[in-house]
């Protein structure tokens, strides 16, 4: 049935009010179809992939593992809100220079995890990044434009950029 | 790791142009085909069987149509055209009507206000079956009860080559199995159908081959084909599983019905429902060698499990039957193939189509017969690897670049890698800390495989392309599916060739322009990118006519420029186009193909891809866990038109074939799969993926093709995989003769 209660969510820094969430959705669901931001996918809505990363308050987190209620009056921070509009982090240029993204379903996804990534590890090995970017699943790239991406964009990775 | 230099540079052909869709891709804003949405759009879902071979004795949706904020409810009896579909030809359901083939087969439609209102609807439809004994071996498919109007058997093929009564001083039997391997692309099958007043219909859709979805879809709805438009939403990978209709006419049926837009997005689990697979194989060979290492004779049977329905696994079979042998000199063949229906989940293309299972086959044959001569598994190779001008088992002489030795010498040469990183992330079992490096064996493995390029036994292959200026802006429009693999990036860089400039419209790939073929095959640089080239080389023909009606000067154009025909004047293409309009639409063919016959001979094929691979592993046997150290490869490539998309596929490209090769398997039990899910059908992580080394791209331009530019997808995948079960074989002495290898099959031995 509907929820009559009609949560918010603090979205990218804006206020958001929820209409008619439905018990048990996700909040990968609200944020696609009920708010629009498509940027966080969905391929396997089972905390399996990674596609649909996003920061709540402060922690990576798959939204399709997140109920909407649970939410409520938290801080979310999704791919749309990794660079100002018009311009790049670093490790988005840095996916786009080294050939990182082909069909790019699961880019939002890793750039989120890999900004979170990248905030806490300045100078990461190989190993490591493939460690940090293994619960994030690509089916097209075999990850290795992926990890020099995050290698060079751990070289001039600036903290205060975007989602954090 | 591979580093590639030069990241930004022009787009001209040959260097790394940026993709024109990185921007959007990179920033969420690309709009794929789950991200449509529409006011007063409905949500569509698909009440599947879960039964593998059934008779429907009654559908009562009653309840379910009850239930508030649904809208529709279809069955069988609402199919308004043929109730057949299929890609090669048709014989499929688009919503079984009597009998059941299949686990997965869609039986019911709903169109609801919400997800959740459409799911609880599909639970409210009662589905009385009678159920039935499915078949599931596909050997003994050959003989069994047809469960199929049209048999059992979709193909038989023969390969007769040679001398028969041929023998060797040394003979090898083996048999090999491979498992059902799927294309798991991250975006599911999503789209969206919107219907008009005048009883049309739009759909926008995820697909491989926008016109071949089309004459499938207007049989179903008996519609004529400018009723039913179609065009591409954004694709989040295919890999093959794409080129199969899915979701496709239950859409248009739902959104004709309720007038309604109507979207539908499959979850993961009926996205292994819903699409082909990989063909299992069950091969065998036996391979007859002289003392000194050459390959006389093959003998083998290859059985190709096609599950309910054909899709393509006439052609699938005729790709794993005519490479049956590698890429290698046979003098003599006799090859035997089945592609048979069972009620297993219906089989199709996926990259590396047949190829694949034969490969993994004859690659540890090669390295068997090498064992038992004494002969290194790479010489071997070398002294029968294919070469320029000679014939392969159908009687086709390889008249285009064939430089195998090359790609297997330059892959031999290159440096081995050093021991594994002290650790834990970098050994079999990771920080679970299962063994310790002791216990662990190294074991290194070498392949080789062949790929034909583009369809194949006459089918009349095409692509149209339309180079349109209007005072002076260039737009390109296709029907060519962009999946990732970055042919919109080769547009823009055609067009810098040719026109001198990449500032270009892309008109999105559709129906209202001629059919592109499929993404598949690795054939769309050659096709398609062959139309656009034509397309803009035509557009540059009347420009110089103009000029030439104009001022009475002849241009030449040289890669963008025209250059006056006494040398004194320049312009580039882009500033003649100025304030000028064209209109260039042609239409791409290869040459032409031709049928095998009755002894599988004939000139089938346009031309073919090799490349080889070697891998190394490190082995816990007690275990059976392994830790591939890195994958190496040389790939015969033509020309490379953009080393970065080129690197990009070869990656992708061998990460698909270690899932083969360790992972990934769609379990069966009596026709229904156990792991439909990704939580229990492993794809390869980033830690379960090695470094990849190009050892080298061979270079050696094919004549025919634009740029002379081989396809470079689907060799990659091929054999990657029978390269990491060398290696396994060599770390442990066992004879491993099924993909994927599990930590059983090492562990129990
Ligand atoms: S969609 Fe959330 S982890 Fe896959
Ligand atoms: S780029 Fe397609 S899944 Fe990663």
């Amino acid at each position: 049935m509907p929820n009559d209660e009609q949560p918010h969510l603090n979205v990218n820094g804006k206020r958001l009010t929820i209409q008619k969430s439905w018990f048990g959705e996700s909040l990968l669901f609200t944020l696609r179809e009920r708010l629009g931001l498509y940027g966080s996918k969905n391929a396997c809505e089972q905390g399996e992939c990674g596609s649909c990363s996003i920061m709540l308050d402060e922690t990576l987190v798959c939204a399709c593992l997140v109920l909407t209620g649970s939410a409520t009056g938290r801080d979310i921070k999704t791919i749309e809100s990794l660079a100002p509009e018009g311009s790049l982090s670093t490790i988005q240029q840095a996916f786009i220079d080294t050939g990182a993204i082909q069909c790019g379903f699961c880019t939002p996804g890793l750039l989120i995890t890999i900004k979170d990534f990248l905030d806490e590890n300045t100078d990461p090995t190989e190993l490591e990044i493939r460690e940090a970017i293994s619960g994030n699943l690509c089916r097209c790239t075999g990850y290795g434009r992926i990890v020099e991406a995050v290698r060079i964009a751990s070289k001039t990775h600036d903290e205060s950029q975007g989602a954090s | 790791m591979t580093t590639i230099e030069s990241y930004k540079t022009k787009s001209g052909v040959g260097v790394s142009a940026q993709r024109p869709d990185a921007v959007p891709k990179a920033t969420g804003k690309f709009s794929f085909s789950s991200d449509l949405s529409s006011h007063n759009m409905l949500w569509g879902q698909t009440l599947r069987s879960p039964l593998p071979s059934a008779r429907i004795k009654s559908i009562d949706f009653s309840e379910a149509l009850a239930i508030s904020g649904v809208h529709a409810i279809l069955t069988a009896n609402d199919v308004p055209g043929k109730n057949l579909f299929g890609l090669e030809h048709p014989d499929q359901p688009v919503l079984a009507d009597d009998l059941i083939r299949y686990a997965g087969e869609p039986i019911a439609l709903v169109a609801a206000e919400h997800p959740e209102i459409a799911a609880n609807a599909i639970n409210a439809i009662h589905v009385t079956f009678e159920e039935l004994t499915p078949l599931t071996d596909a050997e003994s498919a050959i003989t069994a009860d047809p469960i199929h109007p049209e048999g059992n058997v979709i193909r038989h093929l023969k390969i007769d080559h040679g001398d028969p009564s041929v023998t060797g001083d040394l003979v090898i039997e083996g048999t090999y199995e491979v498992g059902m391997q799927d294309q798991a692309f991250m975006g599911t099958e999503s789209g969206m159908a919107v219907p008009s007043p005048d009883g049309s219909v739009d759909l926008y859709i995820s697909t491989q081959w926008l016109h071949s979805d089309q004459n499938q879809i207007i049989e179903a709805l008996d519609l004529p084909e400018d009723m039913v438009r179609l065009t591409l939403a954004g694709v989040g990978g295919a890999f093959g599983g794409r080129e199969d209709v899915s979701m496709h006419v239950h859409l248009c049926m739902l959104a004709l019905h309720t007038g309604r837009p109507v979207k539908m997005i499959y979850d993961r689990n009926e996205s292994f429902l819903g699409h082909v697979h990989r063909h299992p194989a069950k091969i065998w060979y036996r391979h007859h060698a002289t003392e000194d290492g050459q390959i006389v004779k093959v003998e083998g049977k290859i059985i190709l499990d096609g599950g309910a329905y054909a899709s393509t696994t006439s052609a699938a079979l005729a790709n794993a039957c005519c490479f049956s042998t590698g890429p290698y000199r046979v003098p003599n063949a006799q090859i035997e193939g089945w592609g048979v229906r069972t009620n297993n989940p219906p089989c199709g293309a996926m990259r590396g189509f047949g190829n694949v299972q034969t490969c993994f086959a004859i690659e540890a044959q090669m390295d068997k017969v090498a064992k038992a001569l004494g002969i290194d598994p790479v010489e071997l190779r070398l002294i029968n690897a294919l070469e320029q001008g000679d014939t392969i088992i159908t009687g086709q002489k390889i008249t285009g670049a064939a430089p195998v030795k090359e790609v297997i010498s330059s892959l031999a040469d290159h440096p081995m890698p050093g021991p594994a990183e002290n650790n834990l992330l970098a050994r079999p079992g990771g920080t679970g800390r299962t063994t310790d490096q002791k216990h662990i064996k190294r074991g290194v493995g070498f392949a080789v495989s062949i790929k034909n390029l583009m369809f194949a036994e006459g089918f009349d292959d095409s692509s149209e392309a339309l180079c349109q200026v209007e005072d002076g802006n260039v737009a390109i429009h296709t029907a060519c599916v962009e999946v990732g693999q970055g042919f919109i990036t080769l547009i823009h860089q055609i067009a810098e060739e040719v026109l001198g400039t990449s500032d270009i419209t892309i008109i999105p790939a559709d129906t209202s322009i001629g059919s592109a073929g499929s993404t598949s095959a690795s054939r769309q640089t050659w096709m398609s990118g062959g139309a656009v080239l034509k397309a803009c080389e035509a557009v540059v023909v009347k420009l110089i006519e103009q000029i030439f009606e104009d001022e009475g000067v002849k241009y030449e154009n040289f890669n963008g420029t025209l250059v006056s025909e006494d040398g004194t004047k320049t312009i580039p293409v882009s500033e003649a186009l100025k304030g000028r309009s064209f209109h260039e639409k042609i239409v791409h063919r290869h040459a032409p193909t031709f049928p095998l016959n009755n002894k599988g001979q004939g000139d089938a094929h346009v031309s073919f891809a090799f490349a080889a691979h070697r891998a190394v592993v490190d082995v816990d046997q007690e275990l059976g866990l392994v830790r591939i150290i890195e994958i190496a490869t040389s790939q015969d490539v033509g020309r490379i038109l953009n080393p970065l998309q080129a690197v990009g596929q070869i990656e992708g490209g061998i990460t698909q074939g270690l899932g083969l090769a360790v992972l990934e398997e769609l379990v069966m039990k009596n026709g229904v799969i156990q792991n439909a899910n990704f939580t229990d059908y492993l794809l390869p992580t980033a830690l379960d993926t090695p470094p990849i080394e190009i050892a080298a791209l061979i270079e050696e331009p094919e004549p025919g093709a634009p740029f002379g530019a081989k396809g470079i997808g689907e060799p990659p995948t091929i054999s990657s995989t029978p390269a990491v079960v060398a290696a396994i074989r060599d770390a442990t002495g066992i004879d491993l003769r099924r993909v994927p290898v599990r930590p059983e099959d090492i562990a129990l031995e």
